[in-house]
């Protein structure tokens, strides 16, 4: 398992820093100049040139390079040009909004999909299966730019149930966070649901045709031991393997509802830092996501370790 | 790039996922279980008609590319031109869907909106298809150390968050519909090419494939003749789902303001335009329009898209 386990951190540490070459690249090899922005387009080439220097944008590339990774290993992810906030306090205050938000959606959606798929997978193509693989397969053609709007629209501004905009920290008063994050939560849910539920689904069926499963019956287990003990363990790596794969769809969908209902999460970062041409930021954001995303997929691959030891043997 | 969970719906993601996840190994045999579980069980059979929900998408879609294609022909109104006197108007025989809160007319944006979304969406797959789909068809049936190298790559590129990476390439090389398209495009290069080439690798060492080699064909015909026909409907079905995912993507950056430009409509630009200034609570159906289409467009391509891997998957494993 050990073994296992550094072939899998060393190819981390290979990706990671692929990742930190593309980020740099990404944003110093594409048009447009940070002096610009800074000084306005009517300054001087002598100023221009005076500044670039002082960023240290004149030197080669691969200075610029080293210089950017060896300070981010320092913990320093460098300053906006505009408003001199660091980037670490830009993503400290961001991302505990995406978390929270990642971290409801997510609930909402094996609440939802796990209990759903464990009743219809029973009896597949049977009324209530039907039902529910029908409607799950609309969700998926819901992404959080369709129904964000729909949401606001219903439960904010029609039924006045949630608060179509605000956000209050989490520390400050639980209650009124809780209140404000559920419609935007709900919004990125609907995506998760359909793949859970689809794919558990799936599953399902085919374990439950499996001798061991037989056996527990032939044993007079009651249904529901059978579904929660013995069918669903083996049928839950392809949702493990799932919810890793999603996170990077759930990152664009809080960066749609931060901008829809307010909330100063990342995403609202990275799109004003955009537009500004604010480059550093956004280098820095990019990066931090890019290997936060990686290192969810080693954890994971860390987890299926743990309770699917054939992975380790193979 | 398509959201990755669309991958989960292909006959394929269960090679592809176990690529990334070796815990995913397991669940390939369990998905077996399930294509012959199909085939044994009856309950899908070789003839099962595609039934009316089927034709329905085929039907919207045929109609959302028409009047697409037809935009300029038909007697619409300029998407761009603002009407004062007919501001925020409710939907009647001069307007059919209304107007926004600068009196243009809703239904011109809409049908030329959807233009935006159909180029960026058939378009961009089809750069992914011509690179990676042709890539990972030789790939995989190759193999040796050039496709070692692509797969690692391919890897290295959809461990980046594909929204973070658009939005950077986009906000900083200009947001025209030809870069969209590119982009967006390119982006699934990784994508076709790791689902065709675990395809292809799945026939590299079949039986008619070897008997072909031995009596000497070459390796052109092998690809052409033997491996593509068998690719074809994973390719297909594959496609289309991405097409979905494609348009999601574009659709999110629109509604972040980071697509094509106002006043150019697009779907996503529009369903934007009816979260602003209030207008969720003064007139929500300049949201509605856009967002219905979008929503009826997403699900009649993702129902294709499933329907056929049905078919396929029967006849893949008739052979």
């Amino acid at each position: 398992m050990g073994k296992y386990l550094i072939r899998r951190f060393l190819q981390l540490v290979v990706v990671a820093f692929v990742i930190s070459v593309l980020t740099f690249l990404l944003v110093h090899l594409l048009p447009g100049d940070p002096t610009t922005v800074i000084l306005g387009p009517n300054d001087t080439a002598a100023n221009r040139a005076i500044l670039l220097k002082q960023l240290g944008l004149n030197l080669p590339l691969w200075q610029q390079y080293l210089t950017w990774i060896g300070a981010v290993f320092h913990g320093n992810l460098g300053t906006s040009y505009l408003n001199h906030q660091s980037v670490s306090h830009i993503l400290a205050t961001g991302a505990p909004v995406d978390l929270e938000l990642i971290i409801i959606s997510q609930f909402i959606a094996f609440a939802v999909a796990v209990p759903l798929a464990l009743v219809t997978s029973r009896r597949p193509n049977k009324a209530l299966d039907n039902v529910a693989t029908t409607s799950t397969f609309g969700l998926l053609a819901l992404p959080p730019f369709v129904v964000a709007p729909i949401l606001v629209a219903v439960f904010a501004v029609g039924l006045g149930w949630f608060p179509a905009t605000g956000y209050t920290p989490f520390t400050q008063s639980p209650a009124q966070n809780i209140h404000e994050m559920i419609l935007p939560s709900v919004a990125i849910t609907a995506g998760s649901i359909a793949v859970y539920y689809r794919l558990l689904r799936s599953d399902l069926i085919s374990t439950l045709q499996q001798d061991f499963i037989t056996m527990a019956r032939s044993k007079g287990l009651s249904g529901r031991r059978i579904m929660w003990r013995h069918a669903f363990r083996p049928s839950s790596f392809s949702l493990l393997a799932a919810a890793g794969i999603n996170i990077g769809a759930l990152i664009a969908g809080t960066f749609v509802v931060e901008l829809l209902f307010v909330l100063p999460g990342i995403g609202y970062a990275l799109v004003q830092a955009v537009e500004q041409r604010d480059y550093l930021v956004v280098q820095g954001i990019a990066l931090v996501v890019a290997v936060a995303y990686v290192l969810i997929q080693f954890i994971i691959d860390f987890i299926f370790t743990i309770v699917d030891p054939r992975v380790v043997r193979e | 790039m398509p959201d990755d969970r669309e991958l989960l719906d292909t006959g394929a993601s269960s090679q592809l996922l176990g690529d990334r996840f070796p815990g995913m190994a397991a669940t390939d045999e369990a998905v077996m279980a399930i294509s012959t579980e199909h085939l044994d069980g009856g309950d899908v059979l070789a003839k099962k008609p595609l039934g009316f929900l089927f034709w329905f998408a085929v039907t919207w879609v045929a109609v959302v590319f028409l009047a697409a294609i037809l935009a300029n022909v038909l007697p619409l109104q300029n998407p761009n031109v603002q009407n004062y006197s007919a501001l925020n108007q409710g939907p009647s025989t001069a307007h059919w869907l209304g107007t926004d809160d600068l009196g243009r007319d809703l239904l011109a944006r809409l049908i030329f909106g959807s233009r935006v979304s159909l180029i960026v969406g058939f378009c961009g797959v089809a750069i992914g298809l011509a690179i990676g789909g042709t890539a990972g068809l030789i790939s995989g049936y190759k193999g040796g150390k050039l496709d070692i190298a692509l797969n690692a790559g391919s890897f290295i590129i959809l461990a980046f968050p594909a929204i973070v990476a658009v939005i950077a390439i986009v906000t900083f090389w200009g947001a025209s519909l030809l870069h969209i398209t590119i982009i967006l495009g390119v982006g699934t290069i990784p994508l076709m090419f790791r689902v065709i080439r675990a395809t292809s690798l799945s026939f590299a060492q079949r039986d008619f494939v070897i008997a072909a080699k031995t009596m000497g064909a070459t390796d052109t015909r092998v690809v052409l003749r033997e491996i593509l026909p068998n690719v074809v409907p994973v390719m297909v079905t594959f496609s289309l789902i991405t097409v979905a995912g494609i348009i999601v993507i574009e659709g999110t950056l629109a509604f972040l303001g980071l697509s094509v430009s106002l006043p150019t409509p697009s779907w996503g630009n529009l369903i934007n335009e009816g979260t602003a200034n209030n207008a969720l609570s003064t007139d929500p159906f300049i949201m509605m329009w856009p967002a219905l289409s979008m929503f009826l467009l997403l699900w009649s391509i993702n129902l294709i898209g499933d329907r056929l891997r049905q078919r396929f998957d029967i006849r893949e494993g008739l052979l």
